[in-house]
């Protein structure tokens, strides 16, 4: 799979990534390399074998009680935030 | 007294009879760290006043009788788990001033066993590297030589034990993040079983894939952190209820009768010959100490490269979506909006690797994609992990090299991300099909460390530890030390 | 919750065929959140239920409350659904900033409730079954504030990690008046199964429509759009008439729809595309690592089966073979279970009288709900207990007092929550059945107006009408009307 540098452009907009002009042709090639590379995985015969997405095959989601178990430390978990107003997170505004 | 040399046991054992205190235990190491950390750059933080004064509970705490298992030990954590009030960067500009406000299930399991924390280890970003040259923090230098790479992710606990900057580390494995550089440096790691470890406050980077293990000179080392680290924790969802064994009185477990199945495709090409002669030699012993050795083929296996590639980016570009510069982590300056805010503060944030790696696995997961990519890479780690289920019906644990090559120059391989990914061959089959693995030295080559990879069924930890101690019984690969660490 | 949308039939929609499917999302009335142990009350300060699963901070990891399962498979039995044995959870990624982790825990390829439904009453009074395709578990978001920031918005994660089942049906809605019936039955349903509170406002019950039209006759569907932000029955109605109408201009006007998603602004009444979905999804779903699949076990689902309440339509056709009631009288006293269970301790407490069962609904269904409304009382709330208002019905029944005095007293008994028969007793407000006292009344009346006297003696009958008033009022509305009537028969007539 060789990818133009619009597919980067699409690519890096949906992961929310700023790529410099400088950067892009760099990715378009590595990415491309990286493509291709795993594209070998379509000689496999996987006809009828089911997808794994967990290592542990046959364990089951285990279940929490219904319990609150939590107190407000918004104050200690918002020291890490850089915009912080009246207890809310603050973001450029939101356009719905 | 070298307290660096010590094993864990004989630091227990001093420790215990006040041989030593713990405070003069973490004081050498400190005072180690204070003079060659500078060259190695395996530390990103060293917490020189938390550890004196975990050291001196601990003391306190021998003095009052209430010593447990690792009462006074220190280590260091791999600056990926999260340590409540100490900075956790996880090797990334995007965490650089980050400080978690919680620990680590691991780190609160090895405190409360008594050890004392020296410092949080350097590593690739985000775990996403085999050199420990995607750092935000500088590359961590190989402490056999200095212009080599000590391997990644985990290169910053490998190079510290192996400078003996800390008598153990935690590390985490992905794809083969303790078991390579542990390889490149010359110490033992262990990779144990998915669900074995928790996984709660260790930053993710492929859920299905990570977890969280030991690194230290030797297998008894090992069994001693993981007897503290290993167990169920109701935080994480994909931990194991299972017991845990008592991995340090099951070390000398005899191995007569140990069927040690040699897989066929760790030996294909693009194995340094000085290597596969070492592994065979260690295979011989092995058969002298009484295993018998068998064949075993996994036709499959050479497909764990590109089906690592396309599972781990695909989870790691959502596990990274968190990092958007609003509730923590690097945020850009002065966003225009809130697609600004969003793409430079990620943009700025991650670096090369790991946006590469985003990259790949947002396409791989993006509509029309899906099947071809993710999907086929699901259903290819399902036939790898059949065989290798299959080859444990022929053998009671797998062998052969942990990584095709010894450590290379640092910056050799920056620029090249198949051949850097390819260093992962031989460890990455265990990841995708959760088994625990353990890398040991097993000899060296032109002054540099091989390491011997010992694969195991799920649950197998014990067993691989006591023939891992069974090898290092008999060999002394593990007890050496670069000269300039001795 | 009243009906005030404009109607729309048919013949407004011509040549068109209206074709809607909602897609609901209850928050499940669980204590605490789905993946981690905040509480999920509405309200709190910002942050202040939102820790370090719920932020998605680095390192955490999801676990599923065991009562957000119980409560999916309990609507998965109500609504005659599958129940899946293994469910998986999916990550829906995207970057919001009310989305703390860049993807949404929801569920996607195998949810845990497939293939239910819904019957629904039409005005013309027959039944119409609704397809619930599917019904899944989810996380809810947080919220994004604007008052009082300048070009900036801040983010409340309280609601993060609220527990939501996504009730998707099949587009089998006809017109907007469908789509609230089903609407208001399964807001009834889960209130009912109490796995939801139901309350609207505070965003517990919300709504997505997915509206399209088509040519009648038609086979494929019209291109669709989904509505947002629909927040009661009447706008739910106002939005889908507005956008119904809106398509069949564009498409008359020879133009195509544009799938696309739609925000309703109540205050404009109209529909117009939402700027943060402009863009084509790509959601990259895919499943959780975080959380292993969701086994339900045979036995489980048994076990939620034996605490399946009484459902509504089990419920009315109950209430109507019983109580003798009219199955439409029947559906509304079931509407809730608050006011079923309430009618039928007053029930209980007539026991025994023919007539109680249907003076009862007439009070609950009239006086009684009349006056919760009014005062936009919850019923808990009512002062008048089921109790109290049997004691006041037997007074009716016993002649004590009269239905209409029985007003005045509810009235009492409404403000203060005092017993009949206090109040009756306290305002002498007592029947007169004594012949006598009646007949007294009856002749001081007659007395005192020769001239209708003569009148109604004369032939006009209407009359009777005047001097039953005359008594009431001389009585202070106390005689007992029959006997009234009889006697009053007889002196006019002498």
């Amino acid at each position: 799979m060789s990818l133009t540098r619009k597919d980067v452009e699409g690519i890096a907009h949906l992961a929310r990534l700023e790529i410099s002009e400088a950067q892009l042709p760099v990715y378009v090639e590595s990415l491309s390399k990286i493509l291709s590379f795993v594209e070998q995985l379509n000689a496999a015969q996987t006809t009828g074998v089911e997808p794994m997405a967990h290592p542990l095959a046959g364990e089951a989601q285990r279940l929490r009680p219904d319990e609150v178990t939590e107190q407000d430390q918004h104050v200690k978990y918002q020291a890490n935030a850089v915009s912080v107003a009246a207890g809310l997170y603050v973001v450029p505004k939101v356009i719905e | 007294m070298s307290l660096h040399t010590l094993s864990v046991a004989e630091l227990v054992t001093g420790l215990a009879a006040k041989k030593f205190s713990a405070v003069e235990l973490t004081e050498h190491f400190l005072a180690r760290i204070g003079l060659m950390n500078e060259a190695l750059n395996a530390y990103i933080t060293v917490t020189p006043e938390r550890a004196l004064a975990d050291a001196r509970r601990a003391d306190a705490a021998r003095s009052a009788g209430q010593a447990v298992l690792l009462t006074g030990l220190p280590l260091a954590h791999k600056d990926i788990f999260c340590t409540d009030g100490v900075r956790t960067t996880c090797g990334s500009k995007m965490l650089g001033e980050f400080v978690a406000p919680y620990d680590a299930t691991i780190v609160e399991r090895l405190q409360a066993a008594g050890t004392v924390t020296l410092g949080k280890t350097n590593m690739d970003e985000f775990a996403m590297g085999s050199s420990n040259e995607t750092s935000y923090f500088g590359p961590v230098r190989n402490p056999w030589d200095l212009a080599k790479v000590p391997g990644g992710s985990s290169g910053g606990s490998a190079a510290a034990v192996a400078a003996r900057l800390a008598p153990v580390a935690t590390g985490t494995d992905t794809g083969g993040s303790i078991r390579q550089p542990a390889a490149l440096v010359g110490i033992s790691g262990i990779k144990p079983t998915y669900g074995r470890v928790s996984r709660y406050g260790m930053i993710a980077f492929a859920s299905s894939l990570d977890q969280a293990g030991v690194m230290a000179a030797s297998a008894a080392d090992c069994a001693y952190l993981l007897q503290a680290m290993a167990g169920f924790d109701p935080r994480d969802s994909t931990s194991v209820n299972a017991p845990v064994p008592n991995y340090v009185a099951e070390l000398t477990t005899p191995l007569q009768g140990l069927r040690i199945g040699v897989v066929r495709e760790f030996f294909g090409p693009g194995l340094e010959t000085a290597t596969g002669a070492l592994v065979q030699a260690a295979i011989e012993q092995y058969r002298a100490l009484g295993a018998t050795i068998v064949d075993v083929s996994c036709p499959n296996l050479p497909l764990s490269v590109p089906t690592y590639y396309v599972v781990a980016p695909a989870e790691c570009s959502s596990n990274l979506s968190r990092f958007d510069g609003v509730r923590f982590g690097y945020r850009c300056q002065e966003p225009r909006d809130l697609m600004d805010l969003y793409k430079r503060s990620r943009g700025e944030g991650f670096g090369d690797e790991v946006k590469r790696r985003i990259m790949t696995g947002t396409y791989v997961l993006s509509a029309g994609y899906y099947d071809a990519y993710y999907l086929q890479a699901q259903k290819v780690r399902n036939l790898i992990s059949a065989e290798f289920k299959h080859a444990f019906t022929q053998a009671d644990l797998l062998i052969g090299p942990t990584s095709p090559t010894t450590a290379f120059d640092i910056g050799s391989k920056v620029d090249d991300p198949i051949t850097m990914y390819l260093n992962d061959i031989y460890t990455i089959g265990a990841n995708l099909a959760g088994l625990p693995a353990m890398s040991i030295p097993c000899g060296f080559s032109q002054n540099l460390p091989v390491g011997l990879q010992l694969l195991g069924p799920h649950f197998s930890e014990s067993r691989i530890l006591s023939a891992a101690h069974g090898y290092q019984s008999v060999t002394d690969f593990h007890q050496r030390v670069p000269a300039a660490y001795v | 919750m009243t009906d005030t949308a404009t109607p729309m039939n048919a013949a407004a929609t011509g040549d068109w065929e209206v074709v809607i499917g909602l897609e609901i999302h209850a928050q499940l009335a669980t204590r605490s959140k789905i993946f981690s142990g905040s509480a999920t009350e509405y309200g709190a300060s910002p942050n202040s239920q939102a820790n370090l699963v719920d932020l998605g901070y680095p390192g955490v990891l999801p676990v599923l409350n065991a009562e957000a399962v119980r409560m999916a498979v309990k609507f998965g039995l109500a609504t005659g659904a599958t129940i899946a044995s293994t469910s998986v959870f999916a990550r829906k990624n995207y970057f919001y900033p009310d989305l703390p982790k860049g993807y949404q825990i929801s569920q996607y390829e195998r949810p845990i409730v497939e293939r239910g439904s819904l019957e629904i009453l039409l005005e013309d009074g027959t039944h119409k079954v609704v397809g619930i395709t599917r019904a899944h578990l989810e996380e809810d978001a947080g919220k994004s504030m604007h008052e009082g920031l300048l070009n900036s918005s801040g983010i409340d994660l309280n609601r993060a990690g609220t527990p939501l089942l996504e009730i998707v049906s099949e587009p089998d809605m006809r017109s907007a008046k469908e789509a609230v019936s089903y609407l208001k039955k399964m807001h009834t349903l889960v209130r009912y199964l109490e796995i939801c509170d139901g309350n609207m406002q505070e965003g517990s019950f919300r709504c997505d429509a997915n509206v399209s039209v088509r040519r009648r006759g038609a086979e494929k569907f019209g291109t669709r759009c989904e509505i947002k932000n629909v927040n009661s029955f009447r706008y739910v109605e106002k939005a889908i008439n507005y956008e119904v109408l809106r398509q069949i201009d564009v498409l008359e006007g020879g133009g195509t729809i544009r799938q696309e998603t739609r925000l309703y602004d109540s205050a404009k009444d109209e529909t117009r595309p939402m700027r943060s979905k402009e863009e084509a999804n790509d959601y990259r779903y895919f499943p959780d690592p975080d959380l292993l699949p969701v086994v339900i076990a045979a036995d489980f689902i048994d076990s939620v089966r034996a605490t399946l309440p009484e459902l509504p339509d089990q419920k009315a056709a109950r209430f109507a073979a019983q109580y003798g009631l009219q199955i439409y009288d029947a559906g509304v006293l079931t509407a809730s279970r608050e006011l079923a269970n309430y009618y039928e301790a007053v029930v209980q407490k007539l026991a025994g009288d023919a007539l109680g069962a249907k003076l009862a609904a007439n009070w609950v269904m009239g006086d009684f709900s009349g006056f919760l409304n009014r005062d936009g009382l919850e019923l808990a709330a009512a002062k008048v207990s089921a109790e109290s208002l049997a004691g006041l019905l037997i007074r009716i029944i016993d002649q004590t007092i009269s239905g209409k005095i029985a007003k005045d007293v509810f009235e009492q008994m409404w403000a203060d929550g005092s017993d009949a028969d206090v109040v009756i007793e306290a305002k002498g407000l007592r029947q007169i059945t004594d012949t006598t006292e009646i007949e007294q009344a009856i002749d001081n009346v007659m007395a005192a107006n020769s001239n209708q006297l003569n009148d109604y003696r004369s032939g006009k009958d209407k009359l009777f009408g005047f001097f039953v008033g005359q008594v009431m009022k001389a009585t202070g509305g106390k005689a007992n009307p029959a006997q009234l009537n009889e006697l009053l028969k007889k002196k006019l007539s002498a």
